[in-house]
């Protein structure tokens, strides 16, 4: 983890009222880096995780794709690291296929870009951007943490068991993963998974609810909810959505645990194994798939809200310009997450639902097509005529724009309930998934990562490596997703084993193979980006104060800040976070902190008349303002 | 509010930063939110039920009411029984006096916080204990009823014709379909294991009152805060007792 937090103060205040404990204490290695209360701390230790889990998500996805691409080839080489999962034959044992898709994808949804993405990012922007000693509770904040880490824990012992990790797909469907008889993964492993999962539920509820407290309770001093940077509303509405939809996941989780293990029959009946009847009756595996949607929608706009935030922020600041609709890109979101909630049916358009439910929602999944638009012609309004600057993080956010404008117009093909049924479960939707959640958010993860870096380590990273990398990964997903389209259209079903004795599909093996290779190609190119983290974790040139000249809060602290973030009093903020090349101010930005009364010259006439009430308020005055 | 603001605070409402809006401390928040959630497992859990039970065939009133699979039961059949008064059609007694209980240690709760806001410890530490009191005399009526639910009465009407099995487990019931009683054990287990974890925290509470830590602290919030969570539980009983025991 971080070594290079150096304590440079020794005098902190309290915040505000606040009676909880943010004093500066220099604590042993244990406290300061494992069990540590701080958020930066805890923030690093969600990020090194996530990295860990994205290398074992990639890495598996490595795998199936060998498969995939090169059906016949031998793979006996992997021998050392698969052992019998790989048959006489110098294949891929089919089973262990499906537990790699499995794991893959809930590797990828949950470890990676929930607790990697919301983790690090809420945990280290959020006290930084609204002006925090730390979170309201730090030692939930810890926990939180904890109980990510316990679910890790259980989740990577699962993949090296004998009977194989979870393998009924990352939405693990009754009554695949509800039979031990069903296949092999659906016993220990799935187990493990479903208590895996209960654990991490319980992390991201800490998390959110703790989330959610700060930004309503600690913002500094002049820090409205309308000065707010967009980032911080992003993770906001992200912890909101987490804490109404995990709560579902867990109740269907539970179920599933009675069923699976104590002889219960709420996802089950009529089922024949072998020509034998189970006892199960009376339950439904729609319920189910109901269930798990009702988080499983929401979740994608957990993955997804980050990664647009902290890409608002970053394009802003790169294009040296204000955010173009400030006020509409939080409408959007806001609209984003009330319709995540009420579309998640769209994903059951094919399981025997009335047609009539299924163009309700229809209908409702095609509205959010129209904040998300917004959202798009926000971003590319603001790079229009700006000052750009590309630096890696500005690359990154920009793929972001790209990815969830290709990914979300192919949403509008799949949220169609007619169309669905020639596109579901082809590899039509896993290119649309990937592109418009999985890349758009992983983007907006490295986004955050080179962004913040200065911030997080007190060092620089190197940017040609990041613009190599931005570069290789940016050709490479295209790559790898944009063929699945044709694939997908072509009826090509996911999840299958190998397609390559059916006539119909052999076509493919070429567009296949490409894909593949452009999957090896990309997982490589992560490695300069790792390469890149850690030698300059340790090597980088040392981090200016401001190093994007910004205006959020996080860069009026010491390059290393300590606990309690600023050495200080908390500075207050008189603006709103992106007065960007304001016409006759005297550099391109101006921070949060500079008040009105200090830059008469670029003051709009508004913004004079607030400086008398900058200087009228002395403590505990809240003066209502009556000019409106 | 900020106790360490300069001359120019920019703060015009208490949304504006540096307080905490309407007062509310970060610790209540918290507990909001976190009631908000659980209230989301309910409710799944709940519509779960109400879904499978509206898959089921109801009874349809037609002749004497007995215990069959081919039909959900009408749960005042089922839940009848009183402890000393075995034998007697007593239909929804026993499960209205556990009700009654609950809602009663929730008005206790309520006199507890109110003896914290005036910073007296003697009248919280009563409240407390009657609080306290009322989850355990819960637990234990909930501990009776599911024994009783599950060896079944061999008295009267509770036997079911035509099948030698008693009672009910989560795999067979004499009460009805299946599901009945999984759903039974599920929703009350899951409703009585969040009682349980009540009555240890209002436990909690009451130790560190009875060792002045509130009194140093110089506030009772603590009180309310898991007095928002006792009410909450007992919120949810209505719900379960309203869709389980009455409709």
């Amino acid at each position: 983890m971080a070594t290079t937090d150096i304590h440079i103060h020794s005098d902190v205040h309290h915040h505000g009222d606040h009676d909880h404990e943010h004093e500066h204490h220099e604590g042993n290695f244990w406290t300061t880096y494992i069990f540590s209360q701080d958020h930066k701390v805890i923030a690093k230790q969600f990020l090194i995780t996530g990295i860990f889990w994205a290398l074992i998500g990639g890495v598996l996805s490595v795998i199936f794709r060998l498969q995939l691409g090169f059906p016949e080839s031998n793979i006996s080489w992997l021998k050392p690291l698969l052992g019998g999962w790989i048959t006489a034959d110098g294949k891929l044992d089919p089973q262990f296929y499906l537990a790699l898709v499995t794991m893959h994808g809930t590797i990828m949804v949950f470890f990676v870009l929930t607790a990697g993405l919301s983790g690090t990012f809420s945990n280290f922007l959020i006290p930084l951007q609204i002006g925090a000693r730390d979170m309201a509770s730090g030692f939930l904040n810890m926990l939180s943490y904890w109980f990510f880490f316990i679910s890790s824990v259980l989740m990577f012992i699962s993949l090296f068991i004998s009977t194989g990790p979870a393998s009924g797909g990352w939405t693990v469907y009754p009554p695949l993963s509800a039979l031990e008889q069903a296949i092999s993964g659906s016993g220990l492993g799935m187990t493990l998974w479903l208590v895996a999962m209960a654990f991490f539920i319980a992390s991201s509820l800490l998390g959110s609810i703790n989330y959610i407290s700060t930004v309503i309770n600690m913002r500094t001093r002049g820090m409205s909810f309308t000065k707010l940077p967009l980032t911080i509303w992003a993770f906001f509405f992200t912890a909101i959505i987490g804490v109404l939809s995990f709560p579902v996941l867990f109740a269907a989780a539970l179920l599933l645990i009675f069923d699976r293990s104590f002889g219960t029959s709420f996802f089950l009946s009529d089922i024949y194994i072998n020509g034998e009847p189970l006892a199960h009756e009376g339950g439904s595996p729609i319920l189910f798939q109901h269930l798990f949607w009702f988080l499983g929608h929401p979740e994608v706009y957990i993955v997804l809200l980050p990664a647009l935030g902290i890409s608002s922020e970053i394009i802003a600041t790169n294009s040296r310009k204000p955010i173009f609709g400030y006020k509409a890109m939080i409408g959007s979101m806001l609209f984003i997450a009330i319709l995540s909630f009420i579309v998640w049916a769209h994903h059951m358009f094919v399981t025997g639902m009335n047609p009539f439910l299924g163009s309700i929602f229809m209908l409702l999944t095609l509205i959010i097509a129209v904040p998300s638009a917004v959202k798009i012609f926000n971003y590319v309004t603001t790079l229009w005529k700006g000052n750009i600057r590309f630096t890696p993080a500005m690359l990154f956010s920009i793929g972001l724009v790209s990815f969830f404008l290709t990914g979300g117009i192919t949403g509008i093909f799949l949220g169609n309930s007619a169309i669905d049924i020639q596109l579901h479960d082809t590899y039509f939707v896993v290119a649309h998934f990937h592109l418009v959640m999985g890349s758009a958010s992983f983007f907006g993860m490295l986004a955050g990562i080179y962004h913040w870096f200065p911030k997080m380590f007190g060092r620089m990273m190197n940017e040609g490596l990041g613009q190599l990398h931005f570069w290789l990964t940016f050709i490479g997903v295209y790559l790898v997703f944009f063929p699945m389209h044709y694939i997908g259209i072509a009826g090509f079903p996911r999840r299958y084993y190998s397609w390559t004795n059916f006539d119909t599909f052999s076509g493919f093996t070429d567009l296949n193979m490409l894909v593949s290779s452009a999957a090896i190609a990309t997982l490589a190119a992560q490695f300069i980006f790792l390469f890149n983290f850690f030698y300059s974790m340790f090597r980088g040139r040392l981090a200016p104060i401001n190093p994007w000249n910004a205006t959020t809060l996080e860069w009026t602290t010491p390059r290393n800040p300590g606990h309690g973030n600023w050495p200080g009093e908390i500075p207050a903020v008189y603006r709103w976070p992106y007065d960007y090349s304001k016409p006759g101010a005297k550099e391109d930005f101006i921070p949060q902190t500079v008040p009105y009364s200090e830059t008469p010259e670029s003051n709009l006439p508004h913004e004079t008349k607030l400086i008398k009430l900058e200087s009228s308020n002395g403590d505990n005055a809240i003066i209502v303002e009556g000019s409106h | 509010m900020a106790s360490t603001s300069v001359a120019t605070a920019p703060g015009r409402s208490e949304w504006d930063g540096g307080s905490s809006p309407m007062g509310a401390s970060y610790g209540k928040l918290m507990m909001w939110f976190f009631l908000l959630s659980d209230a989301f497992t309910f409710s799944a859990l709940l519509i779960t039920y109400g879904l499978v039970r509206s898959a089921h065939k109801a009874f349809d009133y037609t002749g004497e009411f007995v215990f069959s699979q081919n039909y959900w039961p009408v749960p005042e059949k089922v839940y009848e029984a009183v402890p000393f008064l075995e034998g007697y059609a007593l239909p929804l007694v026993f499960v209205g006096i556990m009700t009654f209980i609950l809602i009663m240690s929730s008005v206790t709760m309520v006199l507890a916080v109110e003896a914290g806001h005036r910073m007296d410890r003697k009248a919280v530490e009563k409240w407390m204990l009657w609080t306290i009191l009322g989850g355990v005399a819960f637990l234990s009526c909930q501990a009776w009823e599911w024994a009783h639910f599950i060896h079944g009465s061999h008295h009267g009407s509770a036997v079911a014709e035509g099948t030698t099995f008693f009672g009910a487990n989560l795999v067979q019931n004499q009460y009805g379909p299946p599901a009945f009683a999984d759903f039974f054990f599920f929703i009350t287990g899951f409703h009585g294991f969040h009682v349980f974890s009540g009555v240890c925290l209002n436990f909690l509470i009451y130790y560190n009152t009875v060792m002045g830590v509130y009194d140093r602290r110089g506030h009772y919030e603590m009180v309310e805060k898991v007095g928002l969570y006792w009410h909450f539980v007992d919120l949810v009983w209505v719900f379960v007792f309203t869709f389980f025991y009455l409709v």
